[in-house]
């Protein structure tokens, strides 16, 4: 009968390894007779041979298994050089279930992923059926060190602040611990300073308000309104109700550098809705009366985090944008009717010049684009 | 192996000496020479190396899954060294000229152009860039589901915390590591993602200009942001990912690896194989394994067809973009905060529809992840060493509070999919992003509480199985002409998987009263403790004991008339309930 196993609690690797462990350190355990309190593990189950160990035939057939896949790999990686030369990366096949492919791509895959399974399935494969599948047993031991080593390490740090007099004089310490606590500022502060310039007033400001003069004056110049990317203007009288243009200001597309960061905060939606369209609010009214006989200029940047506004349903006058999914009213000055977005997205004020093309009559009146800390 | 017996032993017997790792001499034995002996006269590196190859692992098919991801990360860094030898990391301008033809005489940048020629023009390039895409792919998949498998059994308790927090920092990484990789081809998708980066950024109270500018290196795109992610792809993060890789490692063969419960398996033996030669071959072998169908998915399946999007430019519209699956939980996340949540203060701007969601997020569901251990630890109050592992049932709180946070995972995983639900399934848009707004606060503690049951129910059919045995599908007849089904009782390697876990009490309430009555600062500690400890162990349903077992024996085939013996009645009950209703 099993004797019973009385925890020592608090004591070593009873402590350490569970309730049920116990010394075997400390002399003989006393049973109290009677039934456990728990199960005893009953040890390793006894081992069952495989048919490849009793029998020299399966043996063998394993063996067999194991040298073909070798085999495989080792053709696999000849077809591979050979799909190498052979085919031109440009050249296209028809594969079934898959379509249209490369063929060196396929091939080259194909070699290469053959001559690897063929090496890691035989390997494994060997060692199911022909190594030893004998489980061995090896002992842990608790990770922390001995009482002794620990005391050991704490002696010769105490010893070693001792014998640097670190102990004996705090103004050394101050100083050592002041300066290795600031010497991480100069290459911090190198690389924090040096990585950008400052914004200054660039996020709100766009193509839009013209040449920049100084800090928030620019010289406006009431740009006409052009194609991305034909980079030709529009006659209002072009514009039919219903169509949606993609809008840039004269001249960004002719920057020599800068383009696309330009472009980034400048870009534009032009939209015609019948003026009757426009909602019965003061918010309809506004948009109306900074549209031009119902063409409407909207930045196209998303007011959440900046992609480009680009689904119009023309039925709702709604427009999407595809990556969040905000949705914006474009008979109500195009304010925020669904989605992650707070703000409308801003309104250009356009009119026409005189030979009939589309001007900005004055800049997006806010920043566009993102929100920012500072956006006022 | 000679020292070889197979008949059972106690596992006390077990930890005497017999059947330790210690291959005899075999007949192959030879004196260590030619270039390793002149090495080892040299290191003396021979000792550790033989004491390595004797090592035991034990085996179990969810080892492997942190096997996958370690071999995954390194055909990443194979396959991303060949991809530095081609790829440009510059937005420097040029235009095609390449055999891609819809893109001839296109404007873009260095970066395209060359992940372009990469595709089409160098022989086997497009093989190693969609290798590389599939592993980088394939490490993050097996990587959480490794921290799925350590979380579920346990496998984090003492003396482990250390290794998952590494862990944690790992998977982290992973994730940024990716995401640095997918947007260097400067393709139109990945620019928009590059975009909404910079907005995240730019949404930071107070330094969220100033940072995007650092970032940057001036206006959104720039001309820096590509040459510094490649330089944070193939340098930064992989030295620090090899790194905390490597001590993660170490860290496994200096604690051994866990195990699971079995006969003849203690919490202070490891039973497996040695390395030398049998795990040595199967993990080998593995490693060609794992980069032998990461090949056949690089020859099969495209990935990331970047030539299909153009390049990139800030106005074009990208639909249904979508970044790799392991960012969809935060891009998911801004798609569920509502935009009123944004609102200034004297003219300042707080967008808490943006911030919380793409900048504290990720972070902060990974220091979640890492200091889990630390939690369960202190409110089990529980500073044992752990190497034996928990089947997921019987820890149940544990094993619902994981699957609860996958559930809310899941749901922010799902919203950034929500414009595809609705186009696959003709649903409004809005009652999608509506919907999952609800699921996220509500699914959460459903999921927790089924799991929480399903555990305890599995717990008390393990029970069952144990005090009436196995159903043997032999159906007798009694006296009076009813039938039932013959049970057979368990044998003792098979039983004591269900009876060798040790379910903890919840800790008592230490008295957090002082002598005057006044309940210190320590009582409201304790208290907190207890509160926790009783959330985590109060529903229980207690391992099978010999007594009850004999008990069980006595009593027939009937129900069990045992009172659990030290459980609260009141849930000892419930549990016992479901057990009834397993059986009727
Ligand atoms: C260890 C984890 C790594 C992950 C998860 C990872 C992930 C990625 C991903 C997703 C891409 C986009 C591939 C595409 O175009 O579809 C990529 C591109 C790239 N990676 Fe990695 N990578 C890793 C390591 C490395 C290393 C160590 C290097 C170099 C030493 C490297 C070099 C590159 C290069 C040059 C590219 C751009 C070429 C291209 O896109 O075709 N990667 N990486
Ligand atoms: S960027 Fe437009 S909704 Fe997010």
């Amino acid at each position: 009968m099993s004797e019973r196993h009385t925890p020592s609690p608090g004591s070593g690797p009873a402590d350490e390894f569970g309730r049920d462990a116990v010394r075997l350190d400390e002399g003989h355990i006393e049973g109290t007779g009677g039934l456990p309190d728990r199960f005893e593990n009953p040890g390793l189950p006894p081992h069952v041979a495989r048919k490849a160990d009793l029998d020299e035939k399966a043996a063998k057939r394993a063996e067999k298994q194991v040298v073909g896949l070798f085999t495989l790999s080792i053709l696999a990686t000849l077809g591979f050089i050979v799909a190498y030369f052979a085919f031109d990366p440009r050249q296209q096949v028809f594969v079934p279930f898959i379509g249209r492919m490369s063929a060196s791509n396929l091939t080259l895959g194909l070699g290469m992923g053959l001559s690897l399974l063929g090496i890691g399935l035989g390997a494994v494969h060997w060692a199911k059926t022909l190594m030893p599948d004998e489980e061995s047993v090896e002992m842990r031991h608790p990770m922390r060190s001995e009482d002794e080593a620990r005391e050991g390490v704490a002696a010769t740090f105490l010893n070693g602040a001792e014998a640097s007099q670190l102990t004996r004089r705090p103004l050394l310490k101050a100083a050592a611990g002041t300066a290795l606590g600031l010497f991480a500022v100069p290459p911090l502060l190198q690389v924090a300073g040096s990585l950008g310039p400052l914004p200054h007033d660039e996020l709100s400001h766009t193509f839009w308000d013209g040449e920049k003069e100084g800090e928030n004056k620019y010289a406006f110049t009431k740009p006409r309104l052009v194609r991305d990317p034909e980079n030709t203007p529009i006659k209002a009288t072009d514009v039919t109700i219903g169509s949606v243009y993609h809008v840039l200001p004269a001249g960004l597309l002719d920057l020599e550098h800068g383009v696309l960061e330009e472009k980034a905060k400048a870009a534009v939606l032009l939209i015609r809705l019948n003026p009757g369209d426009f909602a019965d609010n003061e918010l309809g009214r506004k948009a109306l009366d900074w549209s031009h006989e119902g063409i409407v200029a909207y930045s196209k940047i998303c007011t959440h985090v900046g992609c480009p506004v680009g689904l119009y349903e023309q039925t709702t006058h709604h427009l999407l944008c595809p990556c969040h999914q905000s949705t914006f009213d474009v008979t109500q000055d195009c304010k925020v009717i669904f989605g992650p977005a707070k703000r409308a997205l801003p309104q250009l004020k356009i009119t026409v010049d005189d030979e009939g093309y589309l001007i900005a009559e004055q800049p997006f009146k806010e920043a566009v684009g993102p929100s920012f800390w500072e956006r006022g | 192996m000679t020292t070889h017996t197979s008949y059972p032993q106690s596992a006390d017997a077990l930890r005497a000496s017999d059947r330790t790792a210690r291959p005899g001499a075999t007949a192959g034995q030879r004196k260590l020479g030619g270039v390793a002996g002149w090495v080892d006269d040299r290191t003396g590196a021979g000792k550790g190396v033989g004491y390595l190859m004797k090592k035991v692992f034990p085996d179990h098919w969810s080892f492997m899954l942190g096997e996958v991801a370690m071999y995954s990360m390194i055909i990443c860094l194979l396959t991303g060294v060949f991809l530095t030898f081609w790829f440009v990391p510059s937005l420097g301008h040029t235009v095609y000229d390449g055999s891609y033809a819809p893109l001839k005489g296109v404007g873009m940048s260095e970066a395209y152009a060359s992940t372009l020629n990469i595709s089409f023009d160098i022989r086997g390039g497009l093989l190693i860039r969609q290798i590389h895409h599939w592993a980088a792919l394939m490490f993050v998949v097996s990587l959480s589901v490794h921290m799925m498998r350590v979380f579920f059994t346990g496998a984090f308790r003492k003396p482990r915390e250390l290794n998952w927090v590494i862990g944690s920092v790992l998977a982290l990484l992973a994730a940024v590591e990716g995401f640095a990789g997918y947007s260097l081809p400067d393709d139109l998708l990945s620019g928009t993602g590059i975009r909404a980066m910079n907005g995240f950024m730019q949404s930071a109270p107070v330094i969220g200009s100033y940072l995007t500018y650092a970032v940057f290196g001036g206006a959104f795109p720039g001309e820096a942001i590509i040459p510094r992610l490649y330089s944070a792809h193939v340098l930064l993060i992989p030295a620090i990912l090899i790194g905390l890789f490597t001590a993660h490692i170490v860290l496994v063969a200096v604690q051994k690896h866990t195990q699971f419960p079995g006969p003849g398996r203690t919490n202070d033996n490891v039973v497996g194989y040695p390395v030398m030669p049998v795990y040595a071959a199967k993990a080998g072998g593995f490693f060609f394994i794992v980069f032998g169908i990461l090949a056949l998915m690089g020859a099969l399946f495209q990935i990331n067809a970047i030539w299909a999007y153009g390049p990139y430019d800030p106005s074009p519209v990208t639909a249904g973009s979508q970044p790799d699956w392991y960012m969809w939980f935060t891009d998911g996340a801004l798609r569920l905060l509502p935009g009123w949540l944004e609102f200034e203060t004297f003219g300042f701007t707080w967008s808490m529809n943006i911030f919380p969601g793409s900048l504290l997020l990720l972070p902060l569901v990974y220091v979640l992840l890492a200091i889990y251990p630390f939690v369960e630890a202190w409110a089990t109050g529980d500073k044992r060493e752990h190497h034996l592992l928990d089947r997921p049932r019987n820890n149940p709180t544990r094993t619902a509070i994981g699957a609860a946070a996958i559930a809310a995972y899941t749901v922010l995983a799902l919203a950034c999919t929500n414009d595809i639900i609705a186009i696959k399934l003709h649903m409004s848009i809005n009652d999608i992003t509506i919907a999952l707004r609800i699921l996220l606060f509500v699914l959460p503690p459903i999921v927790f509480w089924v799991t929480k049951r399903i555990c305890l129910a599995l717990q008390a059919y393990d029970r069952d199985t144990v005090l009436h045995g196995r159903e043997s599908g032999r159906l007798v007849r009694t006296a009076e002409g009813r039938f039932f089904e013959a049970h057979e009782p368990l044998d003792e390697y098979t039983r004591w998987k269900l009876v060798q876990q040790e379910i903890p009490q919840p800790l008592e309430l230490e008295s957090g009263v002082d002598a005057n009555g006044v309940r210190s600062p320590k009582g409201k500690h304790a208290a907190l403790r207890s509160r926790l400890s009783n959330f985590y162990y109060r529903d229980r349903v207690d391992a099978v004991t010999p007594s009850e077992l004999e008990a069980a024996h006595h009593d027939g085939h009937g129900h069990e008339a045992i009172e659990p013996h030290d459980a609260p009645a009141s849930v000892g009950t419930s549990a016992h309930a479901t057990e009834d209703d397993m059986r009727s």
